[in-house]
This record gives structure tokens, C-alpha cells and sequence, in this order.
């Protein structure tokens, strides 16, 4: 007869027992929903559209085309030349002709109307990495940010996660098309001040993921003052800008520092990243931008960690340095997007769903307030959710999940996907409306 | 030194940018993080680097330039990698022959890896283990190099405050990767030539019960099997006792394996996955292991840090952080197809264990010319070699007194063992693996030339290094009766340490 004696269970760290790795909330089942039955065109026609994945795949083939026409340039040519020292290349301030190439992309974005120095870009991998890693540096755990609802879902895992910094909320709703007011900026920096919590900055996604909308010239700038009057940091999130239809109309917060004369500018951040624009999210191309020469020198040696394979690097520079196809593919892309857009929110509109106005992105932000009637709450919207998630077979992305106020709104992506299977998914949710009215 | 690998000097250049003020921004705006000393660039030793940096080495165009052998890299068989890239141009994204599938890589950004790399991956790290281990690819968390790597698994073992035992020596910057953004702390468990650097259970258990002590929440020990910078493997008995160790403590035990394929001599590797197979009761879900192609495959520049878990909540928790540094598509697809290519692996492997033998041996004999004798090793890319005959006196001061004069007069190099926060001075780490014959000799008749002055210098006081004072040394490397202390004159001698 003998004693069992229970081994004692090894503590892991608190942040790995934390579910602020976010992936245990509910709108995951949309996910699994789709694994289980993903939509095929041939092969699983009433399958699950994944309508919840922001990705680019409308210009696949222009990049494709480039290394057809280029493939000595981009990979290492038929000796393999270069090959050693590329696999031997771990500077974390990267190649230097990757960096100034994609400071000459990011000028191309905007125009021309802002300029970017190849010595300010610090590469990372990925934007996730990027907003981490600018987290670490900006604030201490306990301390926190700001960030304008609704916002990116990933948000969660990646400002907060591992830093142990807070997000505090501003929020916006749809009376002004969710813009950022300075009330709801001062009002969100009260509360954190009323939880004794220390505000070190701002963190805007320009343009806005999940609204799919550019940010105002003045809002930019009121946020600059509010940031400027409060001594925080501002980090701008423009991984979207080369994804806005018309060029005109984005503004970088590059361009306001600019047209300042960089007047405190050591207090922003930029992030930019090649996963939306080029399509290309398996690469893990993410950059920092800052006019802060202190945090240039410390984002580089966090770098470290999360650097981009040289061999991506040295793809990548040949690609954008060539400044012909870069412009091309820009207009292009930009073009495409709009259309798909267009498609999109027409086909939606003429069965009467509305969505916000949007120009950017790759997505639209679709309200379906009206189908709550009287259960507008977020239980309602889940509701909502689940049902087309289950019954028009289309898994899209639910405000809550995104910390919108108000229930009823839901992200709609529309370019991971061909133009006949964004039609596919226009038909189910026309037929679904008008299941609804009959009853 | 820290931050060996992926740093260059010119971080110390000023930032020029169009018409920028000058930074006025108050300071304590930035994170306590972002502002202390932990990422280690402001130690001394970075003046090896700057020299470096400032007249480097090259055969033909700067002959009398600094010749780097502080880095270790592994840059020997390079050869053989581009034959295989040339006769396989489907395994990159970017040729003809490779480009259909630029959008389905392009695209993958699930931190579960492609199965085919992770498939890779288990079969590489299983073929460097003699096929003595099986790795399950479903346990392969990517991360950003081992840089990443090591970080990663601290996240997911402790909190800030927390702390590791590490042995010393150890590698510089594991003070940057398990301590500057986790807040861990890292506790020495001292070890020295006395007994050839073993990792005794006396020592791991004065550090354990010193911090236990100091209230310092104990969560792990962390091994670097084959070590940096001793080039030794653990035996299969020390490994035993480490993991008793560590699971009778209810602590984790993470083995940084990152230079198991630079194994080039006899006793052959012994990993700790194959060690807990033969141990019953042994709690698995306390054994991580890092790998890396860095070091054993020579490509730091592509990122390839891999953690292996047994324990299911870290690979689950793991996954999630990978996030922040996955290996990107096009360089997972290409090592794919690169590691599930058996009959490249194991070429790869045998010759590349032949070549660093063979240049470990051309060196070692070098350095034996002139007496210089280093510790016997049997992996990694470099020689641990003892300079104790060479210092003034048996301290740290003058060990880096030595250094300074091997960077400035005899121009290369090398890595002072303080800076592996080695107990005892004398010891200095230098690579030879990341340059070609010809400078391996250039270096050796180098250092033949300084020893010679050296010989002859009569400094008052002082030890002498006499040429006829050689460290017994029989043929068998593993005949362990070495080191100076019965000899040193000085009773007080660090050299002599009780354990």
C-alpha cells in the first residue's frame, strides 16, 4: 500500500499561461469552421469562404513576372555567386541595399511627399515583430498605450503580450464614420490616468485596419499636438498605405513632420511592412521607422532577434530597386484593390447593406446593424456571426473581435480570393438577405 | 564580447538625417529596457571589433590588416552547399524552374512552418544525433536564430526576476538573449580548469542553494552542448546528472545543442534527447532543446532557430510566439528541399566534420609550435587556448592588458575569456573556422612571431613562460592531468580553486 505522492507541476511563466495570446476567443470557431470545410472553387464549391484573412493575392502575377524577367538578379545566378556571403550576412542593420531600397518604396507610396532615409530603417520580421519590439522600447510593463477602436485584433497579442503593457481604448463610433475626436483622445487618457496607469503613447493604424478608411489630414495633426502636449510617443502603423486607391488621398504622418520642419519629431514611430502591399506575409519583411535616434539604435540591436533571412533581403532589394517596376506595381495594385472594393460594396449595397466609405485596404467594414433590430448587443452581433458563419458558409470577422463599441459591424476581405469566388460569396449573402426579409 | 554575431561597429556612427534637430526628447520617455546596458554593445571588449573593423584582413589588398578570428563561424564547406543549390534550382522560389510556386511560399505565413521544413528539420537534427534520436516535426517551434530561440524559451519558462544557472564559461551574449527583454537573471555555476571545466553537482548545487539564499526564484539550468567556448561535449554520465539534477529540483533544463554538427573528433556527440530516452522516470516535460543552422550549416543570415519541447504547453505557448520571428517562406522552402535530400545531408555532414578536424588540427599544431596549448576539444569552431604563460601577473587586468596587445601589435582578433565570464584569466577563445588556409597560416606565423619576442622578454617578478615549461600532454586528447596549478608559485592562485 503506498503513497502517492503528486509531482509537483512545473511553473511555466505567467506569460505563457496567459491568454493574451488572444486565440482563445470565440471568433477563433471561424477559423476552425473554415480548416474543416475551406471553400474550393472545383473541388468543395459549398465549402467555408474565408472572408476574415486580410491578405493581397491581386498582384501575384506582377511580381511573378519580375522573376521570370529577372531571375539572375534575384536569386544568386547560375554559380551562385554572392551565395556565401549572403548565407554568412547577419548585420543587424540589415543590406544596405535592401534598406534603401524600401526607403525609396516608402517614398514612392506617398508620392514623393515625404522622404526616408535609409539609415532610420530598421528591419524586423514582420510588422508583429515591429510593434513589439517598439512596445519594448517606449514603455514599461504596466504602463500603456492608447489605440483608437475598433482595432486590429492582433493588437492584443502583439502590444501586449510579452511586454506586459496595457492597451486603454479610443473610442469611436459610427456618428462620425469612427474618426479619432481629441475628446475621445482625452477621454481615454483620463481613464488610464483614473486606473493610475501611465500613458506612453498612441498607436494608429494609417490607413485603418479593420475600417479600411485613410485618416484625415487634421485628425493626424490633432493627434500630433495631443501627443506633443502630453510628451507620449506616437507610432504609426501604415503597414496599409500602399493599398489605398487613389494615392491623393493618404496622408503619412511623415508628410505633417515634414511640412514642420521635423519639430518634435523624436517622439514618432513608423511601421511598415511588404505582408499587405506585395502580398507577401510569408516573407516576414517588417520595418520601423523612427525619427528618435535613440530608439533607431535600440529597435536595431533588439533586431536581433527577429531579423530578416539576407536571403529574402537580397530578393527583395533587386525587386524594389528597380524603381520602373515598383511604380508599376504600385499603380496597378492600387487600381485592382479598388476595383475588387467596388465590387464588393455594390454588390452589398444593392441588397442593402451598407458598409462605411471606405479608400484602402483590403477589406470593407460592412454594418449589419439593422439585421439586430432589438438585440444589439454584442451576444446579438455573435449571434449574427455565428449564422453566417454557419449557414452562408462565409467566415468574416466580427466587430467585437476588432473592440468596437458599437454591435453590428464586421470586417469583409475580399482580396485573398479570385473575383469569382468574391462573387460566390456576393450570391450566398444575397440569398441570405433574402431568406432574412421573408421573415 | 558581446553581440559577436549580428552587430556591426558602425552603430556608433552618428545619424544623419536631412534637417532634424537636434533630439531633445526627454529620456525617461524611452522604457526602462530600451535604456539600461543589457544589450551588452557597451562593454570594453568591443575595441577587438573596432580594430577590426577599422583595417580589416584581406590576403591580397591589406595583408598586414586585423585578421578575425574572434567570430565564430563556420564557413568551410560552402562549396558543397552551392554545388546543391546550382544542380537544384527548383528549391528556390525565384528561378524558372521554381517560380510556379512563388505565390503559395509568398503567401504562408502559418507559424506551424511548412511541414516539409519541419519535416527537414527532424531529419537533419535526428542524422547529426548518429539516427540515435527521432525528433517529431510537430514539436519544432521556429524563432529568429537561436538568438530567438533562446529568448522564446525563457518568455515561456519565467518571469521577470526569475533565474537560470548557466555555466561558466559561457557565451557573452546569453546576458542580452535570456536576460535584456525578459528580465531573467542568469546565475553562474562556476567552473575551471582545475578539473578540465566539468559541471560538478557540488557546483550546480552551491549556486542553486546561494540564490535559493538570496530569495532568487531558481526556474532552470541552461547548457551549451558542444560548449562555446570550450569546443568540448558532455559525456553521457555529466548529462545524466543534469537532467537528475534539474528534474529532482523541479527546475527546467534547456540544452543550447546549436553546435552539435560541428563534432569532429572522438568522444561522439551525446545530445540530452537521446540521454532521457535510456532514463526511466525522467520528467521530459522539463527538457528544451535549441538547434540552429547557424553554426553547424554556416548560414547565420538566414534565421533558422529552432526550440524542441517535450513539454506540450511550451510548444503550444511557443508556437504562438514564434509569431514574432518565423523563418521566412522562401528560406524555410529552400532548406526543405535541401535537408529531406538524405544523400546531401549525410555528405554534408561526414565532410564537414572531416574539414574542421582537419583545420582544427593544422591549427592546434601551429599553436603547439610555439607552445601555446589550448583545451582539448573535439567540436565547435574554434580553440579554447590558454595564454597564462603570457600574462604579467594572474589576473583579469592583465589579460586584458594581453588582449590588447594581440589586437594591436599581433593584429587579430580574439576573444578574452573574461568575456565568457570565465573564473580564471589567461584563457582566450579564437576561431578558425571562418576564414581560408591561406590566413589561418598568415595568423599562426603571426602568433609564432609574438610568442618568440615574448620568449625572450624577462619582466621582473612575473611568471615567465619558459619554452621548456610545456603542459604535459599525452597523445590521447582526453587524458585529463593537465593545467598549471600544481606548478603555479603563487599559493594564493586562482588557478588552485576548491570545488
Amino acid at each position: 500500500m503506498g503513497i502517492e505522492i503528486e509531482q509537483p507541476c512545473v511553473q511555466l511563466s505567467k506569460v505563457a499561461v496567459s491568454e493574451t495570446h488572444g486565440e482563445d476567443s470565440p471568433y477563433f470557431a471561424g477559423w476552425k469552421a473554415y480548416d474543416e470545410n475551406p471553400y474550393d472553387e472545383l473541388t468543395n464549391p459549398s465549402g467555408v469562404i474565408q472572408m476574415g484573412l486580410a491578405e493581397n493575392q491581386v498582384s501575384f502575377d506582377l511580381l511573378e513576372k519580375y522573376l521570370e524577367e529577372h531571375s539572375e538578379a534575384s536569386t544568386w545566378g547560375k554559380g551562385a555567386p554572392g551565395f556565401r556571403e549572403n548565407a554568412l550576412f547577419q548585420d543587424y542593420h540589415g543590406l544596405k541595399s535592401f534598406r534603401t531600397a524600401m526607403a525609396s518604396f516608402m517614398e514612392q507610396i506617398r508620392g514623393g511627399r515625404a522622404k526616408f532615409d535609409p539609415e532610420r530603417v530598421v528591419l524586423t520580421a514582420g510588422a508583429t515583430a515591429a510593434n513589439e519590439l517598439l512596445t519594448f522600447i517606449i514603455a514599461n510593463p504596466g504602463e500603456a498605450l492608447l489605440v483608437p477602436t475598433p482595432y486590429y485584433p492582433g493588437f492584443d497579442r502583439d502590444l501586449r503580450w510579452r511586454t506586459g503593457v496595457n492597451i486603454v481604448p479610443i473610442h469611436c463610433d459610427s456618428s462620425n464614420n469612427f474618426q479619432i475626436t481629441p475628446e475621445a483622445l482625452e477621454a481615454a487618457y483620463k481613464e488610464a490616468e483614473e486606473k493610475n496607469t501611465r500613458v506612453k503613447g498612441v498607436l494608429i493604424t494609417n490607413p485603418s485596419n479593420p475600417l479600411g478608411a485613410t485618416i484625415q489630414r487634421r485628425v493626424l495633426e490633432n493627434i500630433l499636438d495631443f501627443v506633443t502636449r502630453k510628451n507620449i510617443h506616437l507610432v504609426s502603423d501604415e503597414i496599409y498605405s500602399g493599398s489605398v486607391f487613389s494615392s491623393s488621398e493618404f496622408v503619412s504622418v511623415a508628410e505633417i513632420l515634414e511640412s514642420r520642419g521635423y519639430k518634435n519629431s523624436e517622439r514618432v514611430h513608423i511601421v511598415y511592412s511588404l505582408s499587405k502591399d506585395l502580398g507577401l506575409p510569408g516573407f516576414r519583411v517588417g520595418t520601423i521607422y523612427s525619427y528618435n535616434d535613440k530608439v533607431v539604435t535600440t529597435a536595431r540591436r533588439m533586431s536581433s532577434f527577429t531579423l530578416i533571412s539576407s536571403q529574402t533581403q537580397h530578393l527583395l532589394a533587386s525587386m524594389l530597386s528597380d524603381k520602373s517596376f515598383t511604380e508599376k506595381y504600385i499603380k496597378t495594385n492600387r487600381e485592382r484593390l479598388r476595383k475588387r472594393y467596388q465590387m464588393m460594396v455594390e454588390g452589398l449595397k444593392s441588397v442593402g447593406i451598407e458598409c462605411l466609405k471606405g479608400n484602402a485596404g483590403l477589406f470593407c467594414w460592412m454594418n449589419l446593424s439593422p439585421l439586430l433590430e432589438n438585440k444589439a448587443t454584442r451576444e446579438g452581433e455573435l449571434e449574427l456571426w455565428n449564422a453566417i458563419l454557419h449557414e452562408v458558409k462565409l467566415n468574416i470577422s466580427p466587430g467585437s473581435s476588432c473592440h468596437c463599441s458599437e454591435p453590428g459591424w464586421f470586417r469583409v476581405c475580399f482580396a485573398n480570393m479570385s473575383e469569382q469566388t468574391l462573387d460566390v460569396a456576393l450570391d450566398r449573402i444575397r440569398s441570405f438577405m433574402e431568406r432574412i426579409r421573408k421573415y | 564580447m558581446c553581440a559577436p554575431e549580428a552587430t556591426n561597429l558602425s552603430m556608433h556612427k552618428q545619424l544623419p538625417f536631412c534637417t532634424l534637430k537636434k533630439q531633445s526628447l526627454n529620456m525617461e520617455i524611452l522604457s526602462k529596457i530600451a535604456t539600461n546596458d543589457k544589450h551588452g554593445e557597451n562593454s570594453p571588449y568591443f575595441d577587438g571589433w573596432k580594430a577590426y573593423e577599422r583595417n580589416p584582413f584581406h590576403l591580397t589588398k591589406n595583408p598586414q590588416g586585423v585578421i578575425q578570428m574572434g567570430l565564430a563561424e563556420n564557413q568551410l564547406c560552402f562549396d558543397l552547399i552551392e554545388e546543391w543549390i546550382r544542380n537544384n534550382p527548383k528549391a528556390s522560389i525565384c528561378t524558372p524552374e521554381g517560380v510556379h510556386q512563388f505565390r503559395d511560399i509568398a503567401n504562408f505565413q502559418d507559424y506551424h512552418g511548412l511541414q516539409d521544413f519541419r519535416n527537414g528539420m527532424a531529419n537533419f537534427m535526428s542524422k547529426v544525433r548518429g539516427g540515435r534520436v527521432r525528433f517529431d516535426p510537430d514539436r519544432i517551434l521556429m524563432s529568429g536564430g537561436a538568438t530567438g530561440a533562446n529568448e522564446l524559451i525563457m518568455f515561456c519558462l519565467a518571469d521577470p526576476g526569475d533565474a537560470f544557472m548557466v555555466p561558466t564559461p559561457y557565451y557573452p551574449a546569453f546576458v542580452r538573449d535570456l536576460c535584456w527583454r525578459t528580465g531573467v537573471q542568469l546565475i553562474p555555476v562556476h567552473c575551471d580548469s582545475s578539473n578540465n571545466f566539468k559541471i560538478t553537482l557540488p557546483a550546480l548545487e552551491e549556486a542553486y542553494q546561494k540564490a535559493k539564499e538570496e530569495k532568487i526564484n531558481v526556474k532552470g539550468l541552461i547548457i551549451t552542448n558542444p560548449s562555446n567556448p570550450l569546443g568540448t561535449t558532455l559525456d553521457k554520465d555529466t548529462l545524466k546528472s543534469l537532467v537528475s539534477f534539474t528534474n529532482q529540483k523541479n527546475i527546467h533544463l534547456v540544452c543550447d545543442e546549436i553546435y552539435a554538427a560541428t563534432v569532429f573528433n572522438t568522444p561522439s556527440y551525446v545530445s540530452v534527447s537521446e540521454v532521457i530516452q535510456e532514463m526511466e522516470n525522467c520528467r521530459k516535460e522539463l527538457i528544451h532543446v535549441i538547434c540552429s543552422l547557424s553554426k553547424d550549416m554556416g548560414f547565420p543570415g538566414f534565421r533558422v532557430g529552432i526550440v524542441y519541447s517535450f513539454n506540450d504547453t511550451v510548444v503550444n505557448c511557443g508556437r504562438k510566439m514564434s509569431s514574432f520571428g518565423l523563418v521566412s517562406s522562401q528560406t524555410q522552402h529552400m532548406l526543405a528541399s535541401m535537408l529531406l535530400d538524405e544523400n546531401f545531408v549525410t555528405k554534408f555532414l561526414e565532410e564537414s566534420s572531416r574539414r574542421l578536424a582537419e583545420r582544427h588540427d593544422k591549427f592546434v599544431k601551429g599553436l603547439e609550435e610555439v607552445n601555446i596549448t589550448r583545451f582539448p576539444s573535439n567540436a565547435g569552431l574554434f580553440c579554447w587556448m590558454n595564454l597564462k604563460g603570457l600574462l604579467e601577473e594572474q589576473s583579469f587586468e592583465s589579460e586584458l592588458k594581453l588582449w590588447r596587445v594581440i589586437i594591436h601589435e599581433v593584429k587579430i582578433n580574439v576573444s578574452p575569456g573574461s568575456s565568457f565570464n570565465c573564473s580564471e584569466p589567461g584563457w582566450f577563445r579564437v576561431c578558425f573556422a571562418n576564414m581560408d588556409d591561406e590566413t589561418v597560416d598568415v595568423a599562426l606565423k603571426r602568433i609564432r612571431a609574438f610568442v618568440g619576442k615574448e620568449g625572450t622578454k624577462k619582466p621582473l617578478g612575473f611568471k615567465r613562460w619558459r619554452p621548456n615549461l610545456r603542459l604535459s600532454f599525452s597523445s590521447s586528447k582526453f587524458d585529463h592531468e593537465t593545467v598549471l596549478s600544481p606548478h603555479s608559485p603563487i599559493p594564493t592562485s586562482p588557478l588552485v580553486r576548491a570545488t
